[in-house]
């Protein structure tokens, strides 16, 4: 055995990570022609969708890829993102987390006690974004609504968009700092040695 | 309407001051709508249609003086007819010229996210360069009186322009021109109040106990103001707005939701910039897969290997 090539477990599936990134470029290119709508200081974003009146008519539809994309994700792990004990301790003890001390931390298994949050905080905020979103999308369905609900779901849809976009900054942060997670998004795989630090119950389990 | 102009007060989704070196030496300018002389002709209906060449489609009757029976991208002003019992058991016919009031705080801009698709002229007009608009339909959402309509042909939005083209060459709008009764006036702001006032001591005098000026406060007045008989109760005139004021929903999405979000998302990113520079990358070393591999080992119940460095 060559012992420096460290040995991988596939942590992600071609039709995981396919899913995975159908709904990461739906948000990247939701999240700017977004922010362009949504602040003045952001209206030069209107480009990225080729202008304001494609902005208009491109965002809801993109809207909805994203939702269908991220329902089918959400199916696929739901499962795996129960919180339990471990994962209120390794949320009490985030200054450890966040100081690279994950020695002192109770074992993860597949997922962490952050991922699981925000896996969560990312339900809530999509189911929202496609309800609000459905009540102001004026070409097919605002007319269906009273004025007082479309002003509501307006302030809703940006309220749950800044959260989103907030949550999936660290998100990516995340997978940033610690090496080697967007090759598992990327190419499927964690090495051993990535498996055991970061989510030790789900190593063990997978190796059996 | 979008006219070459050094004399806008306020640009849709704009955080610069816009071109505003030009302002009425004789101050701001108003309509007044004198709904207790209006016979309800549509005469001021026929002159927007002509002057801004627009034609709506023929529609139907269905029963009601009101045609067309709502404002749209091609009306841009109706006469709405209300029937109101009095108190002494006697009809009242109220005829009401609707379209935009021209607020001096107006929600259609503030909801507006596209540069420079609604502009607030210094002389008080609010007006729509469609050019620039995107479709979003959130001025119909900000506007306390519902009045910009979205065409499905082209996707924008549309609605009275005060005839911005005929003030800005000193004439008067087109519907004030032709009203035959003189129902409708214009002039300066403060000289269209002085009018109205005249006109409240005749009403009264007549009886109107309660006759007055529709001027609402809540969106800072209007360019666009009424003088009504039943002041006390605007809603009786087919509806229009007691208090109207920008929704507190609309002022929260387009007011402080704003810097909030985008503070938010700037020190979510500056915030993990920093952990970075200061905590640096989460890595798994060498000895974190030979960790890894004897784990395994031990769990396979697989036969140590030795760790000499020889292979």
């Amino acid at each position: 055995m060559e012992r420096d090539e460290p040995k991988l477990i596939e942590r992600y599936t071609p039709n995981e990570r396919t899913n995975h990134w159908i709904t990461a470029i739906c948000f990247v290119l939701l999240a700017l022609s977004g922010l362009a709508m949504f602040h003045p200081a952001m209206s030069p974003l209107y480009a990225v969708l080729g202008g304001g009146q494609w902005t208009r008519i491109l965002h809801p539809f993109i809207g909805v890829v994203m939702f269908i994309s991220f329902l089918i994700l959400v199916l696929r792990f739901w499962h795996h993102n129960y919180l339990d004990r471990d994962d209120v301790q390794w949320l009490r003890q985030i200054d450890d987390v966040l100081a690279n001390r994950e020695d002192r931390l109770p074992e993860v298994g597949r997922y962490n006690g952050g991922q699981k949050l925000l896996f969560f905080v990312m339900v809530i905020c999509l189911v929202l974004l496609l309800l609000s979103g459905i009540v102001i999308w004026r070409r097919y369905f605002s007319m269906y609504f009273p004025i007082g609900l479309i002003r509501l779901a307006a302030v809703v849809h940006a309220a749950t968009a800044a959260v989103l976009i907030i949550g999936i900054i660290f998100h990516v942060y995340a997978g940033l700092w610690v090496k080697g997670s967007v090759g598992a998004m990327l190419r499927g795989t964690v090495t051993w040695g990535w498996a055991k630090k970061h989510h030790a119950r789900w190593f063990r389990e997978s190796i059996k | 309407m979008a006219l070459q102009s050094l004399d806008i007060l306020r640009l849709s989704a704009t955080t610069t001051p816009p071109p505003g070196v030009r302002e009425p030496a004789a101050g701001d300018v108003a309509k007044l709508i004198d709904v207790t002389k209006c016979i309800g002709c549509k005469a001021c209906q026929t002159a927007c249609m002509e002057w801004n060449d627009l034609r709506d489609e023929i529609g139907f009757n269905v029963g009601v003086y009101d045609n067309p029976l709502d404002l749209t991208e091609h009306s841009w002003t109706v006469m709405r007819f209300a029937e109101y019992e009095n108190p002494d058991g006697n009809l009242e016919w109220l005829i009401r010229k609707d379209g935009c009031m021209h607020c001096a705080e107006p929600g259609c801009l503030k909801a507006c996210p596209a540069p420079g698709a609604i502009v607030q002229y210094t002389n008080g007009i609010v007006d729509f360069h469609e050019e620039n608009c995107i479709g979003c339909g959130y001025c119909i959402t900000g506007c306390p009186f519902n009045i910009p309509r979205l065409s499905k042909t082209d996707h924008r939005v549309y609605k009275c322009t005060l005839c911005s083209d005929r003030v800005a060459v000193g004439q008067e709008p087109a519907c004030v021109k032709t009203c035959p009764t003189g129902a409708i006036v214009f002039g300066t702001k403060d000289d269209m109040k002085h009018h109205a006032e005249e006109r409240i001591v005749d009403l009264k005098e007549r009886g109107f106990q309660n006759a007055g000026l529709y001027d609402p406060a809540g969106v800072g007045g209007t360019h666009v103001m009424y003088v009504l008989h039943h002041a006390d109760r605007p809603s009786l005139y087919h509806g229009l707005p007691d208090n109207p004021r920008i929704s507190p929903m609309v002022q929260v999405w387009k007011g402080i939701a704003k810097p909030i979000a985008l503070a938010g998302m700037a020190l979510a990113a500056i915030g993990a910039f920093f952990h970075y520079v200061r905590n640096g990358p989460n890595v798994v070393t060498a000895e974190d897969e030979a960790a890894a591999r004897d784990e395994a080992r031990r769990i396979r119940g697989e036969p140590e290997e030795r760790d000499d460095g020889t292979r």
